[in-house]
């Protein structure tokens, strides 16, 4: 940094900016990099059946698979709206 | 047998084909018999840069179509004689480069090279794919830059998930971080994201950092590969690189911005 920017008074860290939200968009897609193929089609589904009982809407639903060494566990979360 | 290697980045405009070439250069200079074969079909533009465009006859396509033999379409660099190019088709379909194809020609090449370079297009369609699908090791050229580091990262689940390695359950392809179009003065400000930073997000090892510099569009404008240049700071990065990519133990350099003087630094800023 020049000694005249003191003066100047603005500094912006755009890189520390990007470093964060990389981060953040970065660890968003790996999750959903490792989930099968079938899995947005299984929820469109899910979300069908459930529609015959509660009208939710198409973020009200989420659909994940964790998978450890032994065993996946398909998780299932659904918010219903509020009586 | 040959050591396959794509140069890829997922994201264009970032480098490949400037490395695909220096690399390859590199490789052959140190005596190993290297190809590099330009997977960019209807944009190939590594005969460009490697100062042989107007000796392509038949190409990569022609091959794998059995209009040509491969000795009729690989062109002898003219600088490096370990050095030999295969030229991607201009007219053809992408989707002409099967896998089948790529396979029979990629077996042919590992009975007489050490090296196969594969300089992949842009983008995560067939043509990456196929570049990318045979290969032992990838070189992931990134630029510090958000939409680069991010598109280097799906290219890296591509691999991990797509290549060939991955489908047979075969030792996963090792991956190289080549940053390219590095800029310290800019970094020192606060206003790039560092090598420390882009190796924290990816998180795959270090192969060498090119500096941006003004010598390697003077280099391609010649159709030189700019390892070639071997007084200048990209050029010697990139024969870092490759000594690097041989298992040679080589110290990072250029990342670092030079010391200005007392008056420039209090008068010119930065």
């Amino acid at each position: 940094m020049s000694f005249l920017d003191y003066f100047k008074g603005k500094k912006t860290h755009t890189a520390s900016v990007a470093k964060e939200r990389l981060q953040i968009i970065v660890a968003h897609e790996r999750g959903q990099r490792d989930q099968p193929d079938y899995l947005p089609k299984l929820q469109q589904e899910l979300l069908e059946v459930i529609r015959k009982y509660v009208q939710i809407s198409d973020d009200m639903i989420q659909v994940e698979v964790d998978r450890n060494d032994s065993c996946s566990v398909l998780e299932l979360n659904v918010t219903l709206p509020e009586r | 047998m040959a050591r396959i290697i794509v140069v890829t980045s997922g994201k264009g405009g970032v480098g490949k084909t400037t490395t695909s070439a220096s690399i390859s250069t590199g490789l052959a200079k140190r005596g190993h018999k290297t190809v590099v074969i330009d997977f960019d079909v209807g944009l190939r533009n590594l005969d460009l840069i490697m100062n042989c465009e107007r000796r392509v006859v038949y190409d990569f396509v022609n091959v794998i179509q059995g209009e040509a033999s491969l000795n009729q379409a690989l062109i002898r660099d003219k600088r490096v004689d370990t050095l030999y190019i295969l030229p991607a088709s201009q007219t053809r379909e992408k989707e002409a480069l099967t896998k089948d194809g790529v396979e029979k020609v990629i077996n042919e090449l590992s009975d007489t090279f050490d090296y196969i370079v594969c300089d992949s297009p842009a983008g995560i369609e067939h043509g990456a794919l196929m570049a990318l699908y045979y290969a032992d090791e990838a070189v992931v050229v990134t630029n510090p830059e958000v939409s680069s580091v991010r598109d280097s990262d799906r290219i890296l689940g591509i691999l991990q998930s797509k290549s060939r390695r991955a489908e047979m359950g075969q030792d996963p392809v090792k991956e190289h971080l080549l940053l390219t179009r590095y800029n310290p003065q800019r970094v020192e400000k606060g206003e790039m994201l560092s090598v420390a930073d882009v190796e924290e997000i990816l998180a795959i090892p270090l192969l060498g950092v090119i500096p941006e510099s003004q010598v390697v569009l003077n280099a391609s404008n010649q159709g030189l590969p700019v390892i070639l240049e071997g007084e200048s700071d990209a050029g010697q990065a990139y024969d870092d690189a490759v000594g690097r990519l041989l298992g040679e133990d080589r110290e990072h350099r250029f990342m670092t911005a030079q010391k200005k003087g007392f008056f420039s630094r209090m008068f010119k800023g930065g």
